[in-house]
């Protein structure tokens, strides 16, 4: 009796794998792999859509973060914003459907680049809680509010509607999401103290209303009703294309042939480049686009890398600006010395991308400590993964000790300095999905570095001038040790009488003041310095520090 | 003599003080103390100080040696007062007391004082300061007379009578008389060339003076040896090793006196003295045994033959010092030995003094 073959019993176990169960299986591809990271996750995700949405919509953003125990390692997360509000039709899809956003198909510097963020987790919450989402979003006054209760159908990555009901809400437009999951509060450099403060020193613009779990207010009050300029929206460079993507680009396109396919669908192409790429490809220029199969496609990838093309426009990028990163050091940090610098625009694959770095230098700051290195990310804080990301690694092979700093080999530096480095950039290139740490492109290193010369140049000018007016207050204070000497040898010598001991010391002072010039003083002169500010999620930072340890151990 | 000092020291005080109170920086000035700064002629027989000065303004760099020259001065000031003396050393822990003025090592302590004896161009006996050193040894045909510290009543002091021992020369000296027949006197470098002599009376058979130096000859040993030559117009031989530093550091500082003691070389030198051996060509005549010469020992021939105003004055010391660096040898005095316990006595002190006129200058 013929045996059915193995593959048969086989298939009856394969099938489709849904996304959402996907990462219901790989949490830390997201950012969810432990209890404090889950919820520090969370809050940053929900944050991070509200101020894409404001923004979007140029509203002054106000969002207000709840944090409530709800004990047993369970907590309510409440996160609301006064943004442009979502249509009834796509709430469902935006908050339980994972890869569904309006930020993965364009090109335009935002927070948000997936559309995988809050939807894992709200997918995280249900599947630590068992409990869904509560969503109510309001796009004007005429409108009403929406009220949704939503959970993911994990299988095929639908949204699964709880509940759905039309309220009224007080708030003009805006949307608040409410999820309870599992997680764990502390404090420290990684927390959620941490991150919203960071987030408010770049964002100046931002009014961030946060309730701790131990229901403290901290309020980060807005500093300027300057929305920053909006990014514009810019088409792709033809170097930054991949064959998938290309393909993709080919099936849905309104062009008729594909000389205007390149010329439309991409930026920096006119129809002379596209003739030329068409030439380097051996495709004819009027071919149908529908028309280009894989092998075409490829030969299409290569006639590009063959064809020079110039760079991407820039104008897309909006830096937070080198007076704004030096301002944030200065609300965050006493110190006696401090420079901020943004570089002009660069191209990495064919996305435009602008690295900014400021330092804070001396002050209050340990000489014995690494440096502090502050990651940013289109404005947001990156809090985890330092080790992999490009940032540190920049930081890292900067030969620091030239600007005054000591360094041993592949360390960060010592000394007493924060430093704050930011990427701009349309297409942000992340390591993993849980946008924690920026990858290694040679393109980006090579920024970086060039803007951590600039500001390291700066700051050896100071540290150097610096020495020498310690050296010269040494000076100083030796020669104010030997002044009362000559004056009590030459009354011993002449028998003169105190006063003119007195008058003695006087006038040497004054002699040797003469022949040196004034001293130069150091200190810190920091008006900007909110020391409420600063002391956000410090308290904690010796205890972490202690568990870190402990943690190596086991 | 000593008041002298004083008001030389209360001078230089009151310009210092007055230009403070003009608001100038006020500065003090000292002869440089080097071979550079010296000259050496026959007629006056020592190595002369030149017009050379080092300047000592009040800055940063000199702030603290300034401040310990006059605390010096000062202190120099209250010894004459009170008729007191202080040891380069006792004066070091007197610095103890400066707070961060103190000295930190006596060679600190040596200098700054060796700056106010010639900033005074005094000895620094007069200063109130003395030597801790010896001053050399001596035995022979010679009667010191000396005062009681006490009763002031006079003391003859006969140097023949020391057994195997011998007479210390004191520090202070300036009072001292002499009463001898003796035909010259012999200054010799080392202790144990001494007690030889010593033990077998050769200033006996010789009629002469016998002084150890023990090494490079102190002031008061210079000072010792011109007061009595002088006095008693005896010509003075000098008998050391065979290397660059025999000849140079000892029998030179000797005779003429040393670039680092330049303004008083005058009173302690030893003008008249001639240098007995032992030679380069002794090395050669009495087939001596011999070590090769030190690297350093090349280089202060050399030095000498370059700078020294002693040598360049002296054509037959340029000779043996190239002899010298020739033979790449030295030989010290006890090599004589070699050739007999009382070689030295018996053969080659007789045979070289029977000879002066082959001395070296």
């Amino acid at each position: 009796m013929a045996e059915t073959p193995i593959a048969v019993e086989l298939a009856k176990k394969q099938r489709e794998i849904g996304v959402a169960e996907f990462f219901a299986r790989n949490r830390h591809l997201l950012g969810f792999d432990n209890k404090r990271k889950a919820l520090m996750t969370t809050i940053k995700e929900a944050v991070d859509n509200s101020l894409d949405a404001c923004e979007e919509a140029s509203v002054l953003p106000e969002i207000s973060v709840e944090v409530i125990d709800m004990g047993n390692d369970r907590f309510r997360v409440i996160i609301e914003d006064n943004g442009p509000g979502i249509v009834k039709k796509q709430i469902p899809h935006i908050f339980a459907r994972l890869l569904y956003g309006s930020k993965f198909f364009k090109l335009s510097q935002s927070r948000g680049q997936q559309g995988i963020g809050i939807s894992a987790s709200v997918l995280y919450a249900q599947l630590t809680t068992g409990k869904p989402a509560k969503i109510i979003s309001k796009i004007s006054k005429d409108h009403e509010a929406h009220y949704y209760e939503l959970k993911i159908d994990t299988e095929k990555n639908k949204p699964d509607i709880l509940k759905e009901e039309t309220i009224t809400w007080e708030k003009e437009h805006g949307t608040k999401i409410e999820l309870e999951l599992e997680g764990s509060y502390q404090g420290g450099s990684q927390s959620i103290d941490q991150y919203l403060k960071q987030t408010a020193i770049v964002n100046p613009h931002v009014t961030l209303i946060y309730t701790n779990p131990k229901a403290e207010q901290l309020i980060f009050a807005r500093a300027t009703d300057q929305l920053p300029p909006k990014p514009e929206e810019i088409k792709p460079h033809p170097y930054g294309v991949e064959l998938g993507i290309l393909m993709n680009m080919l099936k849905f396109t309104e062009a008729r042939t594909l000389q205007s396919f390149l010329t439309n669908e991409f930026s920096r192409v006119g129809p002379g480049t596209a003739k030329e790429i068409c030439e380097n490809s051996s495709i004819l220029p009027n071919t149908k686009p529908n028309n280009i199969n894989r092998d075409m496609a490829e030969q299409l990838i290569q006639g590009i890398s063959k064809t020079k093309i110039i760079s991407p426009p820039t104008n897309c990028i909006s830096p937070i600006g080198e007076e704004l990163v030096e301002k944030g050091l200065r609300k965050e940090i006493n110190a006696e010395f401090y420079c901020a610098t943004t570089r002009p625009p660069a191209v990495y694959r064919g996305n435009p991308f602008v690295v900014e770095a400021g330092i804070a230098y001396g002050g209050e700051q340990s000489a014995d400590d690494s440096a502090k290195v502050l990651r940013y990310a289109n404005r947001v804080p990156l809090l985890f993964q330092h080790g992999a990301c490009a940032i540190t690694k920049s930081v890292l092979s900067t030969a620091w000790r030239s600007y005054g700093l000591n360094q041993s080999k592949g360390s960060l530096p010592i000394g007493p300095v924060t430093m704050v480095i930011s990427i701009n950039s349309v297409w942000v290139p992340f390591t993993s999905e849980s946008k924690e740490a920026i990858a290694h492109y040679p393109e980006i290193i090579k920024e970086i570095k060039l803007a951590l010369q600039e500001i390291g140049r700066k700051l050896s000018v100071y540290v150097h001038k610096k020495k020498r007016i310690q050296i010269e207050g040494a000076k100083r204070s030796y020669i104010e040790t030997y002044i009362p000497h000559v004056a009590e040898a030459l009354k011993e010598l002449l028998a003169y009488k105190k006063e003119d001991e007195e008058k003695v010391k006087e006038l040497l002072a004054e002699i040797l003041e003469k022949s040196r010039g004034t001293l130069e003083k150091i200190e810190i002169d920091n008006p900007d310095y909110d020391e409420d500010l600063a002391n956000i999620g410090k308290a904690d930072e010796d205890g972490e520090k202690q568990k870190t340890l402990g943690e190596v151990g086991e | 003599m000593k008041n002298n000092a004083l008001e030389g020291i209360k001078e230089k005080a009151k310009d210092v003080y007055n230009k403070i109170m003009k608001k100038k920086a006020p500065e003090l000035d000292l002869p440089l103390r080097a071979l550079s700064n010296v000259k050496y002629d026959n007629k006056n027989g020592y190595f002369e100080i030149m017009g050379k000065m080092k300047n000592r303004t009040l800055t940063v760099g000199t702030i603290k040696t300034f401040a310990q020259t006059l605390r010096m001065m000062s202190l120099s000031k209250q010894l004459i007062e009170t008729d007191d003396i202080a040891s380069k050393r006792e004066a070091y822990y007197i610095s103890k007391n400066w707070g961060e003025a103190k000295f930190r090592e006596q060679p600190e302590s040596d200098t700054v004082m060796d700056d106010v004896e010639a900033m005074m161009m005094v000895n620094r006996e007069q200063l109130g300061f003395i030597p801790e050193e010896k001053g050399g040894e001596v035995a022979g045909k010679l009667v010191v007379i000396d005062r009681d510290t006490e009763t002031k009543k006079e003391l003859r002091i006969d140097c023949t009578k020391f057994g195997s021992g011998a007479y210390s020369i004191p520090i202070s000296l300036e009072h001292l008389k002499f009463e001898t027949d003796a035909k010259f006197i012999l200054a010799i470098e080392t202790a144990g060339m001494f007690q030889r002599l010593v033990k077998h009376k050769y200033w006996k058979t010789a009629n002469c003076i016998l002084v150890s130096m023990g090494g490079v000859p102190t002031r008061a040993c210079r000072r010792f040896i011109r007061k009595l030559a002088d006095d008693k117009k005896i010509p003075v031989y000098v008998f050391c090793d065979n290397d660059p530093y025999g000849h140079m550091n000892i029998y030179r500082t000797l005779k003429v006196g040393s670039g680092n003691s330049a303004h008083i070389n005058k009173y302690f030198c030893v003008p008249s003295a001639k240098y007995l051996g032992v030679t380069p060509q002794d090395v050669i005549d009495y087939k001596l045994p011999t070590h090769p010469l030190k690297e350093v020992d090349i280089k202060r021939a050399k030095d000498a033959l370059k700078n020294d105003p002693f040598v360049q004055h002296h054509k037959e010391w340029q000779k043996a010092l190239k002899q010298i660096i020739e033979m790449k040898v030295r030989a010290e005095q006890q090599a004589l030995a070699a050739w007999g316990l009382n070689f030295v006595i018996e053969k080659y002190l007789p045979d070289k003094i029977k000879h002066p006129e082959k001395f070296l200058p």
